[in-house]
This record gives structure tokens, sequence and C-alpha cells, in this order.
């Protein structure tokens, strides 16, 4: 097995090296002509478009009785169209809804080729065999002509998305500003139909019919996790569509009774998964430890305002007092302040005396500078926007913990540089929080 | 019975399971739903036949349950945690189970008795073949006994369910607001799905269970005006798509189960002819008639 490995990616033997090609040509265009139906809403348009192209490929076929791959690709293309066509008849002209005229034409479509290919295997003709590797694709029965003709469609779909990716981005992403500019929408996404039935058609032969989904999904699915400009997604999708093309050609090669289909889509929900929980910003675990971060930051700055408002009453922000205390005014869980507090004395925020707490300077500091954002809210929230003083805790309980000195400076401006809060309290100094540091 | 008959009997009990899920999967718009769990159950069964050895039809329904409901239950997870559009995980979610059990199906070929070509256009004829015993006498076909136990099964289910059914297809919110639980109906319908799917599976391999789960329930929905008349039409029609499709196959000496389907398809176009009020082939028929008579 390794050996053979190794022979591949030595790419000394030459049928090796059209495979490869063909293979990483076809994903990285299947990746990025899908990533414009997944910006469309419209992802399983590419399942039923796929099913569509069967029926083209076996009349093709038993018409002309040959396998070369202009005539199989034109008859795909006809009758990828005419699905397209009629899913679009019945959603427009039809009661039937969407999602039914999917279903409808993928099934419909590939029972008829199914009912050509059964009838096709019945039949006395040399050139059928491997006929139905299509239904679950076969990268290594590409031969040198497959690769140059489906190269030529694949870098022909590429070239009109580079040509036009302008005018293609705005009918994907807002279709009707672009009417609305007067631009013809339905040349363009006549266009654009065109390259992704003609990406969908030359994927058959790597990936096959029933799985040619997943090529036209994973790659765009990943790259959304990974940014948020169009260029950039678009040039994720063509790196992991041909990474999952040259990972199946490679498997092919390995295993030649496998279909290809099926190994390309594991190799793509590796892709996808690692993208999912580790991509930075929009990856599952970033975004839970973005999240765990920011409940706790609220809940230390909670537990400072705690100990100022305390201290407030009885007129001494440095006395000492017992976590029940804290718990008497504020409601938390007790795990979650036992955590807080660990993490305040870890800062040097507060120190511990005979199992109580109290603030330290540099945790005065910071509870007042919480306490100004929030009494600062509450005004502005009553003088701005007239809201009754009764409603505004609320609110500033979320904004003190994100407003920044800046919009502070501003709002405080604003009010006139104000000394009581709505109910009547004192609002902490700007000038005293000079010397805190942020938490 | 003779063997023509048993296939006759089975297609049609196929026609009807499907007919009637898919009449509620029309409805409530879930339609690609059941094209992703009619792939998704071929998992449990390959997982369910490694795991126990056996091919009974318990092994078979438990693991198609439980794959289902994993199913819906994964497609959810990935629109929630995932933060992924809902057709852009369904997409993913059955492309994987779909892919990982063809992966084991070719791996361990010799090993489960099902191959490439059975999984995906059944082999209907050969299904009276594979008959089961009871007490030490053959009582008829597997496929059979299995698909009427479904059928059974779906007609409980709708008759017990009916207005639960009825209001969660036609007004969620309502359905919601008069204190139904949406989320067991809706598992429950998934839970009917994976079943006559799992049943069906054998006779018509796992993707032409979906064109009879949505093409005679559309057709029916272009001329229905009540869930019940729907119901009822939907299994006539694949009724009538299971009998005229054997005929079709016997005659072109092809995929049984191909045919039907392909009959399916070819009433449904005949309906949306003849019944679609927007319908441009009658727009255009009724305007040469009204430049006929001009002249």
């Amino acid at each position: 097995m390794l050996e053979l490995f190794i022979e591949f990616w030595r790419l000394t033997d030459p049928n090796v090296v059209w495979v490869l090609s063909g293979a990483i040509l076809l994903g990285s265009s299947t990746g990025v002509l899908g990533s414009f139906l997944f910006f469309r809403k419209r992802s399983l348009i590419g399942d039923a478009l796929a099913h569509a192209a069967l029926p083209g490929v076996m009349s093709a076929f038993i018409l002309f009785q040959t396998r070369d791959p202009l005539v199989i690709l034109s008859g795909a293309i006809i009758s990828c169209f005419i699905g397209f066509f009629f899913i679009d008849y019945m959603v427009k002209h039809t009661k039937i809804k969407e999602d039914s005229a999917l279903a409808i034409v993928l099934s419909l479509f590939f029972a008829i080729g199914i009912f050509e290919l059964t009838y096709i295997q019945k039949l006395e003709v040399a050139s059928k065999s491997g006929l139905d590797k299509i239904l679950f694709g076969q990268a290594a029965a590409l031969v040198q002509a497959d690769v140059i003709i489906l190269g030529i469609a694949a870098l022909l779909s590429l070239a009109i998305v580079a040509l036009f990716y302008d005018k293609l981005r705005l009918i994907t992403l807002d279709r009707q500003f672009a009417q609305s500019l007067g631009m013809n929408v339905a040349f363009y996404e006549l266009l654009l139909t065109f390259s992704i039935v003609l990406s969908v058609v030359i994927g058959l032969q790597i990936f096959g019919v029933v799985l040619m989904a997943a090529a036209l999904l994973f790659p765009v699915a990943a790259g959304r996790y990974w940014s948020d400009s169009l260029p950039c997604i678009l040039l994720l999708c063509a790196i992991f569509g041909a990474l999952s093309g040259a990972a199946s050609a490679n498997i092919s090669y390995l295993a030649p009774q496998m279909p290809t289909g099926p190994w390309m889509v594991v190799m793509s929900s590796i892709i996808f998964f690692i993208s999912m929980c580790f991509a930075p910003n929009r990856g599952a675990l970033m975004r839970y430890i973005r999240i765990t971060n920011q409940a706790n930051r609220s809940n230390d700055e909670n537990l400072l305002r705690t100990f100022y408002v305390i201290g407030e009453r009885g007129n001494s922000f440095t006395q000492l007092l017992a976590p029940e205390q804290v718990l008497s005014v504020r409601n938390m869980g007790v795990k979650v302040l036992r955590q807080s507090i660990n993490r305040m004395l870890k800062k040097h925020m507060i120190e511990r005396e005979n199992m109580c707490y109290r603030l330290t300077d540099k945790g005065l500091n910071e509870a007042k500078k919480i306490t100004r954002y929030h009494r600062l809210w509450e005004l502005y929230l009553t003088q701005r926007a007239n809201i009754s003083p009764n409603l505004v805790h609320e609110s500033a309980e979320d904004v003190e913990h994100m407003l920044t000195p800046e919009l502070e400076r501003r709002i405080s401006e604003e009010l006139g540089y104000p000394e009581q809060d709505p109910h009547g309290q004192i609002i902490p100094k700007n000038d005293q929080l000079s010397g805190g540091n942020a938490l | 019975m003779t063997h023509e008959l048993w296939i006759l009997a089975i297609a049609c009990l196929m026609g009807t399971c499907c007919a009637l899920v898919g009449a509620l999967m029309v409805l409530r718009q879930m339609a690609m739903i059941g094209d992703a769990l009619s792939h998704t159950v071929l998992l449990g069964l390959v997982v369910a036949f490694m795991v126990t050895g056996s091919r009974s039809i318990t092994v078979m329904f438990i693991g198609a349950i439980l794959v289902g409901l994993m199913t819906v239950f994964f497609t959810d997870l990935l629109n929630r945690m995932g933060k992924l559009q809902k057709d852009a995980s369904i997409g993913i979610i059955f492309t994987f189970m779909f892919a990982v059990a063809v992966i084991l199906i070719s791996v361990y070929t010799g090993e489960i008795d099902i191959d490439q070509d059975h999984l995906l256009y059944g082999e209907i004829a050969f299904a009276p073949i594979d008959t089961l015993e009871w007490n030490g006498s053959e009582v008829g076909p597997r496929a059979f006994w299995t698909l009427l136990l479904v059928a059974i099964a779906n007609l409980l289910f709708i008759i017990l369910g009916y207005r639960q059914l009825q209001a969660v297809a036609f007004n969620a919110s309502l359905a919601a607001a008069l204190g139904m639980t949406i989320n067991l109906i809706h598992y429950a319908l998934m839970t009917m799905v994976s079943l006559t799917t799992v049943a069906s599976f054998e006779a018509v391999g796992a993707i032409l269970v979906v064109a009879m789960l949505v093409i005679p329930a559309n057709t029916a929905y272009l001329i229905s005006k009540s869930m019940h008349s729907m119901l009822v039409w939907s299994v006539f029609f694949a009724i009538v798509a299971s009998i005229s499709g054997y005929y079709l196959a016997v005659w072109a000496d092809a995929s049984i189960s191909a045919a039907i389907a392909m009959m399916a398809g070819f009433i449904f176009l005949v309906v949306l002819l003849l019944f679609n009020p927007n319908d441009i082939v009658l727009r255009y028929l009724r305007r040469c008639r009204v430049i006929g008579s001009h002249h």
C-alpha cells in the first residue's frame, strides 16, 4: 500500500499525472461554482442537477453508441438544463414548492437514467462496460483524452467566473440590487447556471452522480468558516476542492475497485470538520472560547461593581465582605461567584482575609470604572431616549461590559459631565480612573 | 401466488407506504429531508447488519430508526451550532453518512449482502425468492410482510394523529398555540419515513424511494383541496404507477423500480398538464382555439 502511495506521488507514471491534474482541476472548478449555489441558499439544487445529468449520459450513449467524452458531455449538459428549467417552471408556474420540485426532478431523472442503464446493460455493445462507474465516480478510469476535454471545460467554467466576477457576485449576494441597477440579471443568471451545469457535468466522472452534491457543497461550507470575503472564500473553495480531488484520485489509484465519490466525501468532510471546529473567528471552538471569556469578564465586572455598591452604602470601599454578603446583594450562582473570586484574587483586584474579601486599590479603580459606565448609561437612556428610570437598569447591566473609554468620554461630554445618575446616586469621577488598568 | 403477483403486491404496498408518508412530508415542505433520509438509512442497515450479523426485520428497523433520528438531530445541530444554512446542513450530513455506508459496503463486499447496484435500484425482481418462514412453513416473501407491517403502521399513525398532523402541516404556529408538541410530531413523522424507507429499500433501492415518496404525493397535491383527498389520491397514483411500471419494465426488459418511478413521473406530467390552471401549455392551446375561431 505504502509503496503504491509513494509511487503515486513520485508522478513517474504519466497516467497518474493526467488523473491527478484532472482531479485537481475538476475539484477546484466544482468547489468554486458550488459556492455560488451556497450563497444563493440553493445548495441542494446541485444534487438535483447531478442526478438530472444521468439520463443525458445514457441517452447519448444509446443514440451514438460511443463513449466519446464530447458526446457524453453534451448529452449530460442538455439533460441538466432540461432538469434545471423543469424545476424553475414548477416553482414559478405551479403550486409545487421548491423542495418538492427539486426532489421530483432528482428522482425522476435518476429513474430514467437507471432505466436506460439497465436497458443498455442488456444490449450487445462492446463499449458499454464501465458506464455505470458514473454513479459513484471512478477517477482512475480517466484517460488522457477525457482529461483534456474535461480540463478545458473546467477552465472554461472558472474563466467565466473570473471574467464576470463582479456581475456574478452581485446577482448572487443581492439579486434585487442588481436588478435595480438595470443589470441584465436573466442573462447573467443563465451564464452562472451554464457554468454550474458545466462543472457538475465534468465532475461526474470523478465524483459520481450520487455524491456530486457533496463536491459542490463541502468546499464552500468549510471555506465559509475561515473568511468573510467572497474572493478569499472562492480561493479557499478552489484549494479545498483541489485537495479532495487529489486525495480521491490517490485513493482511486491505490484501490481501483473502490468508487471514488464516497472517498472524496470522506476527505472533504475531514477538511470541513477541522474548519468547523478550529477556524479562527467563526469556528465552533474559538466561538465557544470567546463566549466563555466574555461571560467570565461580565461576571468579574459584576463582582467588582457589587463590592463597590456595598462599599458605597457602608461608606467604606475597602471593607471586608463575606461571599454571602455579595450574594445577598447580587443574584449569581455560588459556583460562578467562587470562580469569579478566584480569578479576581489572581489578578490582585481583591484580597483575602479570614475567608472574607476586600477590594485592592487596583480593584477599586476598576470597580469605579464599571460603576461609572453603568450609571452614565442609565442617565443617557433616561435623558436621550426618554426611558423611565425604572427600566434603564437592565440595559445598563449589559452595556456596562461593552462601553469603551472613548464612548464613555463622548457620553459624558454629551450629558455635560453629570454627577448623579437617574436614581440620585453619585457617578464616580473620571480622574480617579486614569491610573486604573483595564481588566 | 405466482412470482408475478408477488412482485405486483410488493410494488403496490411499497407505493402505498411511500405515498402516505410522502404526502405528509410534501405538505410540510420537507421533500428534500425525505431524500436525505432515504440515503442515510443505508448506513443504519449496514451498521446494524455488521454489528448483529442478522438481517431480521427488527434489527433492520431499529438501525433505520436510530440513523433516521440521528440524521435529523445532526442536521439540526449543524444548523444551530455550526451556523450553517439549513439545506447546506442537510446536504453535508446525508452525503457524509451515505458515503460512509457505500465505503463500508465496498470494503466488506463479501460479508454484506448488499451491493452497489442493489442499493441504487433494488432487486424487486428477486424479492419473491427471499421468503420468510413461520412455524416451519413458507409464508411468502420477506419484503411483502415487512411492507405490510409498515403500511399498517403508517395507516395507524395517520388515523391516530390525523388532527395533529393536519394542524402541523398547514399551520405549525397554530398547532403550537393549541398546545401540540410540534417536535414530537416532527420526530414521529421522521421515524415513520425511516421505517418506510428501510422497508422499501430492498424492493426499490435507496434512491428511487425518493421518487415514490415525492412524485405521487405531489401529483395528488396538484389536484386535491384537503389532506384527506391528498392522501387518497397519492396512494391511488402510487398504485397505478406500480402496476403500469411493472409492465413497462417487463416490456423493455429493464429495471422494475426505475420503470415504476418513471411511470409515477409520467402520471405527474399528465396531471400537471391537465389540471394546472396556470399552465402555459393549456394557455397556448386555448389561444390557438381562440385564434382559430376568429378565422
